[in-house]
């Protein structure tokens, strides 16, 4: 009964994707570019100094989306240090792996920690920007975690770090809201020199800020897969 | 560039496969870990598919890092950006998920779904 239902089920949809993609087998042309990305790609910029236009997207005609999208990390993380938080017996074994392996993950952690701030730091430059950074961030805390189970991180700061970058993130878009401009997350920092470091106006603030709340986040999920072992 | 087999073509073909694929072990595999392994191929399928639709054949990324660089050389941004999201909330999805299972995999000592009472279908 299971294995036909399956198969009907996945018969179905076969055929809804085969539909879907009508143009399957014709090729792309430049045509086909929606009108939205034509217009956005023309005016970015001019508007918002970015040299990434998907950055300006994220980060600006879409912001307040992002807004959304990092509170839905938030709500998972939240979920999983509820659900793990009353696990049975928390088994104390020191489980620490050898001598190596603990040295070089102390030895790789500064340096992944400055590649995730380099990323971070470039989004509005380069294909990157707070969420992979800040995911690189919590790798490393990650791997430090793994190899030696002795280390303790201190929870209270992450979860400060994460509630000023949310606060800070809203804080930006209200300035844009009430000061210079008349809507959320208006820009209202000089765009400066295009294609350097310090350009853009607000975009690389809300990227680092968006960087680090994802960082602690990850690292707050970490801990607590961690703490439930 | 005569040829019928595009990159878009390749695109459409392995997102709609690894859609499929990631559906089919939902279906029909039991265990619970292997299910949130069939989502998380769903999902890569579903941004492939994003991501195709804003492709268009030789162009290059939406990034003005040379002055060179024109517009009409670049794909469109928006289905890029949209895919940005779709990978963050993948990732929720599927940590939640596996915390579940955790928490399930406590209280009855299984991962099997046709073990779970209330599951059995």
């Amino acid at each position: 009964m299971r294995k036909l239902v399956s198969i009907v089920l996945l018969a179905g949809f076969i055929f809804y994707f085969a539909t879907l993609t009508g143009g399957l087998l014709i090729p792309s042309t430049s045509s086909e570019r929606s009108s939205v990305g034509l217009d956005i790609l023309s005016r970015t910029a001019n508007e918002t100094g970015s040299a990434n236009a998907v950055t300006s997207v994220v980060v600006l005609y879409r912001g307040f989306d992002t807004l959304g999208e990092v509170t839905v990390l938030f709500l998972a993380a939240l979920g999983i240090s509820v659900f793990m938080k009353n696990t049975a017996k928390v088994r104390k074994r020191t489980l620490d792996q050898s001598f190596i392996l603990k040295t070089g993950s102390r030895l790789l952690f500064p340096f992944m920690f400055l590649f995730g701030f380099y990323i971070i730091a470039h989004g509005h430059l380069t294909p990157g920007g707070g969420f992979p950074g800040g995911v690189i961030i919590a790798t490393g805390f990650f791997i430090v975690l793994l190899t030696s189970e002795s280390v303790e991180f201190n929870k209270t700061l992450m979860s400060v770090l994460e509630g000023l970058a949310g606060l800070t993130f809203i804080g930006l878009g209200l300035v844009g809201l009430f000061g210079s401009g008349n809507s959320f997350l208006q820009n209202f920092l000089p765009l400066g020199k295009f294609n350097t470091v310090f350009s853009a106006g607000i975009i690389p603030l809300i990227y680092a800020v968006v960087g680090v709340k994802v960082a602690a986040e990850l690292s707050s999920v970490v801990f607590a897969m961690k703490e439930s072992k | 560039m005569n040829s019928i087999i595009t990159i878009s073509t390749v695109l459409n073909a392995a997102s709609m496969g690894l859609i499929i694929l990631g559906l089919f072990i939902i279906f029909t595999q039991k265990n619970l870990i292997k299910m949130v392994i069939g989502l998380g191929i769903a999902d890569t399928g579903v941004n492939i598919m994003l991501v195709s639709t804003g492709y268009i054949d030789g162009n290059t990324a939406p990034v003005f890092s040379n002055a060179s660089l024109k517009i009409s050389q670049m794909v469109d941004p928006v289905p890029q950006a949209l895919v940005l999201t779709s990978i963050v909330i993948g990732f929720g999805v599927s940590a939640l998920a596996l915390a579940l299972i955790i928490r399930l995999f406590e209280k009855t000592g299984t991962l099997d779904t046709s073990k779970i009472r209330g599951l059995k279908w």
